[in-house]
């Protein structure tokens, strides 16, 4: 289980780079998709044997939700607001690929150090992946000019917090896993919907226009 | 009894989706807005049993919040009858910039305010970590579209940074409940539930280090939808692009539910025997909010952004005496019935203010006293009290934090917290003097002399409310801030 589990956690980290790198929309989409399916499928791996109904039903319900219908939404919104499919960020795709290898040292040199408790780690790569997720999810979110864009980091955020959660909280009840995720997809859907207005208004989705209220 | 505070307000919501006619809806928004505070009075005198195996309780800090609620919720609704009945139709120009825009479909803005009303209700009785991360989310998403009423490019902006915003900062939030998780789990490997109750009685057994980085993500997370400063930003926007009656909701009554989420995480901590860890960060964080809000007020001229940095300093205010401690517990809780009621009736005058002069620039405005009799009046009635003048409520509860940071010796505190209340007391005052004294002229004087009693009622209802809290405060209410300040600690 354990190199089944490290090699998950490095099609992460390296997913995140993709993300950073990339430099069309539908490919960000694809990559946030990818990343959701495979920590839907995380779940299966560390339940240690001990496979229930429940870890099941939770798994394909994570994965149908951020491995198909949130790319489906996404993509929707593309295609309605008819934008450009470049991701035009404010930082350039070489600064961000720079600066997230940094990220990456920061993440693992933080995340070997931090004292954890032992039972609950099933890889030595978790913690630093999840901290480089977080850390990835946020850049996007700050450094990238489309609404779309800024959705997709705040999914990376979510997963990125994901792989903390399955690696450390085993037993989580039913109830706030199921409210987690309704949560974010409510979220996604109201964020699809306004990315709808603002294209309307603006007859674009880049958020660098929205700066009227300031002091 | 706690379920049915829930489920009534999310089956009001869903069938204002589906009635078509104006008038059954609204009228479905009073009944709900009525029934909801009747539960929870009845709740409040004779207390309401635990439901879904503990997870949802209604103990001091729950009943306090719940109560605060509901009561604004009221008169919220009283207000938002009026208020939609009177607003226009169809497209037309917006009076800041002359963009044309529409509304929102009414069945979504009422549905969208029962949501809110369920969500915040599920807050204040959720005693689970999980579940409250779950409920201030879903708070969020329920008021997101209230925000964006009057669309516009101006609400879609405020709409868009409220949304991701706090999106992100309840993101860090839920980080902070699993590293909680951490900090619970024993050394063996077997976790304890999230229950609140369960983790007040792991006391010591607490891992440390984890226990206070959960306590600095939900703090930053939580303070984020709280609106402390640094992580404010949205709420200015968000509290002055809002029709005003959703801004006096998000104002008294969501700040609340957010503050509840540190409260809880406060409680932990003390528990752990790490509150005096908690108390500093919250100090500091309060003193920051108050100073940066000061800033903002001195040099505002929109009295409804005004209003929003005013609602940063009392957050700030909330925070400090939390941080401070002792006698200042108590003093924070109160100040929270005290804020949210003197803001919300602030926000309603301002939807009258709106309506009849068609500015929200304090320097075009004059002479409200003589245009605008009963919104004039308590406008200056309101701005004297949220600056902390006696005999309002506000005054009260501001000077047991003062009393406390004496007290527990924080004199550079006490120093600081005074300055930035006179600071800002001048900010607000010149604009509220200016705004009411003198002759209506210019614009003003063609303003539009409405004073429907729907839009009185509520203001003139919650001003005497804050009126009688500054000369005495009942009973009831004294014996459940107690209660709560106890619950609380510190």
């Amino acid at each position: 289980m354990e190199t089944l589990i490290d090699s998950v956690m490095v099609v992460i980290l390296l997913s995140n780079l993709l993300l950073l790198g990339s430099s069309r929309l539908a490919a960000c989409i694809r990559i946030v998709a990818t990343q959701g399916i495979i920590l839907g499928i995380l779940p299966l791996l560390s339940s240690e044997g001990e496979i229930t109904i429940r870890v099941v039903l939770l798994a394909a319900w994570s994965i149908a939700l951020k491995g198909m219908v949130f790319p489906w939404l996404l993509n929707r919104a593309i295609r309605d607001a008819s934008v450009r499919r470049e991701v035009e960020p404010f930082v350039g795709y070489t600064t961000s690929l720079l600066l997230g290898s940094a990220a990456l040292a920061v993440s693992l040199w933080a995340g070997l150090r931090l004292p954890l408790p032992p039972a609950a780690v099933h890889s030595s790569l978790t913690v630093p992946v999840a901290l480089f997720t977080i850390m990835t999810g946020l850049f996007v979110i700050c450094s990238r000019r489309k609404a779309l864009n800024q959705v997709l980091g705040y999914l990376a955020l979510e997963n990125g917090i994901y792989i903390f959660g399955v690696a450390f909280v085993q037993k989580a009840p039913l109830l706030v896993e199921l409210g987690i995720l309704l949560d974010v997809f409510v979220a996604v859907f109201v964020m699809g919907i306004m990315i709808f207005h603002i294209n309307r208004e603006f007859d674009h989705i880049d958020t660098d226009q929205l700066s009227t209220l300031k002091e | 009894m706690i379920t049915a505070l829930i489920i009534l307000p999310t089956i009001a919501g869903l069938l204002a989706l589906i009635i078509r006619p104006n008038a059954p809806r609204r009228a479905l928004l009073l009944v709900t807005a009525t029934a909801h505070a009747g539960l929870t009075a009845f709740s409040w005198i004779s207390g309401a049993s635990p439901a879904l195996s503990g997870w949802l309780m209604l103990d001091g800090p729950g009943i306090l919040f719940l109560g605060i609620t509901s009561v604004l919720f009221l008169a919220a609704s009283v207000y938002a009858v009026g208020y939609l009945s009177h607003e226009e139709k169809g497209k037309r120009s917006d009076f800041e910039e002359g963009v044309g825009f529409i509304n929102a479909p009414e069945k979504v803005f009422t549905g969208a305010l029962l949501f809110f009303l369920a969500t915040m209700t599920l807050v204040a009785a959720s005693q689970h970590f999980g579940l409250l991360w779950v409920a201030v989310e879903a708070t969020t998403l329920a008021s997101a579209p209230l925000i964006y009423f009057h669309r516009h490019h101006r609400s879609l902006e405020a709409t868009w940074k409220y949304l991701l915003i706090c999106s992100v900062g309840i993101a860090l939030a839920l980080l902070g409940n699993f590293f909680l998780a951490v900090a619970a789990a024993a050394h063996d490997g077997s976790s304890t539930s999230l229950v609140l109750s369960d983790l007040l009685r792991q006391g010591p057994h607490f891992n440390i280090p984890w226990l206070r980085a959960a306590f600095l993500f939900l703090l930053v997370g939580y303070g984020t939808k709280m609106g402390l400063a640094p992580m404010h930003t949205w709420l200015p926007d968000a509290h002055s692009e809002a029709p005003s009656v959703v801004s006096a909701l998000l104002s008294g009554a969501l700040l609340n539910c957010a503050f509840l989420g540190i409260l809880r995480a406060q409680q932990v901590l003390g528990a752990a025997g790490q509150g005096a860890f908690g108390r500093e960060l919250l100090l500091v964080f309060g003193l920051l909010s108050m100073a940066v809000a000061a800033v903002f007020i001195l040099s505002q001229a929109d009295y409804k952004r005004m209003l929003a940095y005013s609602s940063v300093e009392h957050m700030g205010i909330l925070s400090l005496g939390i941080g401070l401690g002792g006698s200042g517990t108590f003093g924070s809780l109160l100040h929270a019935v005290n804020h949210s009621l003197t803001k919300a009736m602030l926000f309603l005058v301002a939807g009258n203010i709106v309506t009849a002069f068609r500015t929200k620039q304090s320097g075009e405005i004059s002479g409200m006293l003589r245009v605008l009799p009963v919104s004039g009046g308590l406008w200056l009635m309101g701005f004297l009290a949220i600056t902390g003048s006696p005999p309002f409520g506000p005054f009260l509860s501001e000077f047991t934090i003062l009393k406390a940071a004496a007290d527990t010796g924080n004199g550079m505190a006490a120093v600081i917290y005074l300055s930035l209340l006179a600071l800002i007391f001048i900010g607000m005052m010149t604009a509220a003097l200016r705004m009411t004294q003198g002759l209506p002229e210019g614009t003003t004087g063609e303003a539009r002399r409405t004073e429907g009693v729907l839009s009185i009622a509520s203001p003139l209802a919650l001003g005497i409310l804050v009126l009688v809290l500054g000369l005495y405060v009942p009973p009831p209410l004294r014996d459940v801030v107690r209660e709560a300040a106890r619950v609380v600690g510190g």
